[in-house]
């Protein structure tokens, strides 16, 4: 009996490794393995061809050269502000689609905040720039309808970018939020506004702090997209863009630094860890909480 | 006619042909009614029967398409359910999850701008009122069924609405706490003095609670009036049938004796009272309910006047005080529900067995027979 009842535990925990196996393999691949050769990277300094040394020098020299916080910090607060217009974007959209929209609607405007990743990011990205440039659509436009005298070119600014990444973000602020605003129940609202609450009181009191857990959610999972995005800040910004990922490319690919490149990678990792922690110490939420609201 | 300030016998609600309709449906149709002021007024019919969208109007969630509403001498048009000083407890009783109990209590409060300290001050004597000293501090998932109802009641009372709306509270808790809290929600709404406004589809908490009720019907009210108004004179075939257990016997009418009815009912001749005159053929329905009438062993033991009827037992219910014997009259056999005497002397009844039973006429009523849709 007692071996019989051994042998089931046994096949148990081989079923559950089996199923587990593809995820932690690929865990273990493709992130650790290759984190871990980073952080070794970022660690050593060259001093003669094939020849290297432990040293900070990388994380010194990020330190030692303005252009580098400089283009960090600028890349920390973009990506802040563009969840933060995600955020303001995507709200109303998530009301929309919980609260007002009944069946197909409802299913047609996810349906419309999906439709741009059926378009690759570079085609997208691309279209944004005919629409945009100085030849482009809507510079014409706005001389057609005698707005400005001339073209403007409308790439290549920070509020381009901004633009870019939000776009690009929004279905991924919308998807937590509708689901935190569906689990809503209505009569609470209805509760809050028999007993003489006005609608901002509502959003205050009743929606924002139930919707809270989604709200952090999606606000984690877009800072992180943005902060880790590449291509658009690239094409819509151009040179000015000074995006940080641009620097790692930089690194990596033209100067064929990898000690710094792999130095400047963890340090954005820092950089997402530590505004994830603030974010969730800041609204007071669980990370496990947050993590089944994605 | 409302000039100045209302006198004080001014009822609190006062609802003038009231209607509301859903496309081609009227949920709500040319409904008027009023509640005098302090007063526990039930609105009970079955579901779909419109109360709820009549009680989300007297809220203000819903626009009527005609007809008015004046609540404490006011009219209530376009006021918005945040201005209107009307409260509800509604049928989940919506207590809000992300608060405490005290913040549950002095939210109304804080919309109204009550400074932090005088707020708690009021939400803990008031949940002190409803026996809830020292739960301020508690999330409301660590309260019990009940305690959640007197929460939710609280909320709204802290306010002192002129009108308290109950939308069905008792529906979700299990049957034991909800004949607890039917007393309770009767000793409160005495306690406090307000007047309370409260739909159901169970009869037994309209009569329980009401002093007066409101029986609905497809939009329309059926009958209004006192809880043994219903019971004893119901106005309509409907009030008779849903408030209480009746017996329901169809037939055709032989003749009229002053204010008696005499029915053919498949072969079973009775008489009934009746408040309207029905032609002789016309299609009638008589209720006679379980207590009114009388078992005997042989029909020497019945009441003088009452003609004997005889029937043979199907089944015993037993139920303490309620306990009924189901059994199949002989000539029409159609089957009744006769209410067992509290004296035991036909406990030994068994399936099968005959019996006499007889009723006075005076107790039965009798209705022209419905139409199939009304």
């Amino acid at each position: 009996m007692a071996e019989a009842a051994a042998a089931a535990r046994w096949t148990r925990r081989l079923v559950l490794a089996l199923l587990l196996a593809p995820a932690l393999l690929w865990l273990a691949a493709l992130i650790i393995l290759p984190h871990a050769d980073l952080a070794v990277l970022s660690f050593r300094q060259r001093v003669a061809p094939r020849e290297y040394v432990a040293s900070l020098a990388q994380y010194r020299s990020f330190f030692g050269e303005p252009l580098y916080w400089h283009v960090f910090v600028r890349t920390a607060l973009l990506s802040a502000l563009a969840t933060m217009i995600t955020l303001l974007v995507a709200f109303p959209i998530a009301w929309v689609i919980a609260k007002l929209a009944r069946g197909r609607i409802s299913a047609l405007l996810f349906v419309v905040c999906l439709i741009p990743f059926w378009v690759s990011e570079t085609v997208r990205t691309l279209g944004w720039m005919i629409l945009l440039r100085e030849s482009g659509v809507l510079p014409a436009l706005l001389v057609h309808l005698g707005i400005t005298a001339e073209p403007v070119e409308l790439l290549y600014h920070d509020a381009t970018i901004l633009v870019g990444l939000v776009y690009t973000s929004l279905l991924f602020m919308v998807v937590p939020l509708v689901g935190s605003l569906e689990s809503l129940d209505n009569s609470l609202i209805e509760a809050a506004y028999d007993l003489g609450a006005g609608g901002g009181a509502i959003l205050r009191t009743i929606v924002i702090p139930h919707a809270a857990p989604g709200i952090t959610a999606g606000c984690i999972v877009v800072f992180m997209l943005t902060l880790g995005n590449y291509l658009t800040p690239t094409l819509l910004g151009g040179k000015n863009s000074l995006w940080f990922t641009e620097q790692i490319y930089t690194e990596f690919i033209t100067r064929f630094n990898w000690e710094q490149g792999a130095a400047f990678g963890f340090l954005l990792l820092a950089l997402s860890t530590a505004m994830v922690w603030l974010g969730l110490k800041l609204s007071g939420q669980r990370f496990s909480d947050v993590m089944r609201r994605v | 006619m409302s000039t100045g300030v209302p006198p004080a016998t001014a009822p609190d609600l006062e609802v003038r042909a009231l209607t509301k309709r859903f496309g081609a449906h009227a949920a709500v149709n040319e409904v008027s009614f009023a509640v005098a002021r302090g007063s526990f007024f039930s609105i009970l019919g079955p579901s779909g029967c419109g109360k709820t969208t009549l009680l989300r109007m007297i809220a203000g969630f819903i626009q009527p398409d005609s007809g008015s509403i004046d609540i404490g001498g006011r009219d209530m048009a376009h006021v918005p359910p945040n201005r209107r000083p009307v409260n509800m407890v509604f049928q989940h009783l919506a207590l809000f999850p992300m608060m405490s109990v005290g913040e549950n209590v002095a939210f109304g409060l804080a919309r109204r701008g009550v400074a932090r300290a005088e707020r708690t001050k009021r939400a803990e004597a008031m949940l002190e009122r409803v026996g809830l000293a020292g739960a301020a501090s508690k999330r409301t998932d660590e309260l019990s069924g009940g305690q959640r109802q007197r929460v939710a009641i609280a909320r709204s009372l802290v306010l002192e609405p002129t009108l308290l709306l109950l939308d069905e509270p008792l529906g979700a808790l299990d049957l034991k706490l909800r004949e607890h809290m039917k007393v309770e929600l009767k000793q409160l709404q005495s306690a406090f003095g307000t007047t309370f406004v409260y739909i159901t589809h169970d009869q037994s908490e309209a009569l329980v609670l009401s002093d007066r009720v409101g029986v609905m019907n497809h939009g329309r009210f059926e009958q209004l009036g006192s809880p043994q108004e219903l019971y004893y004179s119901p106005a309509s075939s409907f009030v008779a049938g849903f408030v209480g257990a009746n017996n329901r016997l169809t037939g055709t009418v032989l003749a009229q004796d002053g204010p008696l009815i005499e029915i053919d009912a498949g072969g079973l001749t009775l008489r009934a009272r009746g408040n309207v005159r029905l032609p002789r053929g016309a299609a009638a329905e008589a209720f006679i309910r379980p207590e009114a009438m009388t078992l005997a062993r042989t029909p020497g033991e019945l009441p003088p006047g009452q003609s004997a009827l005889s029937g043979e037992v199907t089944d015993m219910l037993f139920d303490g005080a309620n306990s009924v014997v189901l059994l199949r009259e002989a000539q029409s056999r159609r089957e009744l529900r006769i209410a067992l005497p509290q004296t035991g002397t036909f406990a030994d009844l068994k399936p099968g067995a005959r019996i006499c039973f007889g009723f006075d006429p005076e107790r039965a009523i009798c209705f022209p027979a419905a139409p199939a849709h009304s």
